[in-house]
């Protein structure tokens, strides 16, 4: 296998573990939709927590090599259109993810906290409010989309 | 940078199989994690999250892989017996994994409903969803590194 092969598959390998991640993140945010009580949050928080570690990984794989790779790539130069178009769709579910996972970042810690006070079993209306809002899940939403629109823009390659 | 330039009429089921894989991946990702978690505490909890996550998310990615692998197999047009070996381990993977996915449903399913009725506790037959469903995920890999790296 070639250096570029390694490339390719690393390249790959990211763009899985970024997938994987909001897979993760999705499943979780589906399931724990409706959950008022800390003890339960928090065992869908734990769910999410080796997701945390893939998105990060994902995120600055898919770029590093990506770009690599267009250095490598004789065909290809990275201003190419498709890749600058790769590149702002990156920034932007980069950013809205990062948004996006603060609201449930905050819903973690105040049911650590809420539990640490031996209150993980009494509902909590501001818990179930993190849980539910919306600006959150529009922003994972976006986030989302723009990782779909990656992947098309990688396979289609409009203009290469 | 999927792979190289091809003929458009590759690209649908292209991202067809790799858009199936990703989701997948990212099943058995989240189903594994929910199944070690549930290995020493909550594993009701758990193998319920795990179970449904299999059932809902990773069977149906598995159909949307399969089709469109096979649709764009049907299109390179392959000399029998002449394919790359990366086809080989695409094909080994994702039809005994086919298999083995079955049987961590079956066996997750019959967990979350025995874990259901004891109210508590933990199951030997959940821990060895846990175990199927790393081997699954862990064949899955492979596959992502043979179809992306293409050895030979």
């Amino acid at each position: 296998m070639s250096f570029t092969d390694w490339l390719v598959f690393f390249h790959i390998a990211s763009a899985f573990a970024l997938v994987s991640a909001l897979v993760t993140f999705w499943t979780v945010a589906i399931a724990a939709r409706n959950v008022d009580r800390p003890v339960d949050s928090l065992r869908y928080f734990r769910i999410a927590k080796p997701a945390n570690v893939l998105v990060a990984v994902g995120t600055v794989g898919t770029l590093i090599f990506g770009i690599w790779l267009a250095i490598d790539f004789d065909a290809y130069k990275v201003w190419d259109g498709w890749i600058l178009i790769a590149l702002v769709l990156w920034a932007i579910s980069a950013g809205t993810g990062q948004r996006g996972g603060k609201n449930y970042m905050e819903a973690a810690k105040l049911a650590g906290r809420l539990d640490a006070e031996n209150r993980g079993g009494e509902s909590s209306a501001e818990l179930k409010a993190l849980l539910q809002n919306r600006n959150a899940m529009w922003l994972n939403i976006v986030s989302s989309v723009a990782v779909l629109l990656i992947l098309i823009d990688m396979i289609y390659k409009p203009g290469a | 940078m999927l792979a190289a330039i091809r003929p458009d009429s590759w690209n649908f089921p292209l991202l067809l199989h790799v858009f199936g894989a990703m989701l997948l991946v990212g099943g058995l990702v989240t189903a594994v994690t929910a199944l070690i978690l549930g290995w020493k505490r909550d594993a009701a909890a758990y193998t319920r999250f795990a179970f449904w996550t299999l059932l809902v998310l990773v069977l149906p990615a598995y159909i949307v892989m399969r089709v469109g692998a096979e649709w764009i197999f049907s299109k390179e047009n392959f000399v029998e017996g002449e394919e790359p070996d990366w086809i080989g381990v695409g094909y080994i993977t994702a039809d005994l994994g086919a298999l083995l996915l079955l049987i961590t449903l079956i066996v997750t399913g019959i967990a979350n409903r025995r874990l259901r009725r004891a109210d508590g506790g933990t199951s030997v037959l959940a821990r060895i969803g846990a175990v199927l469903t790393t081997i699954l995920l862990a064949a899955y890999v492979v596959a992502m590194w043979a179809m992306s790296a293409k050895p030979g």
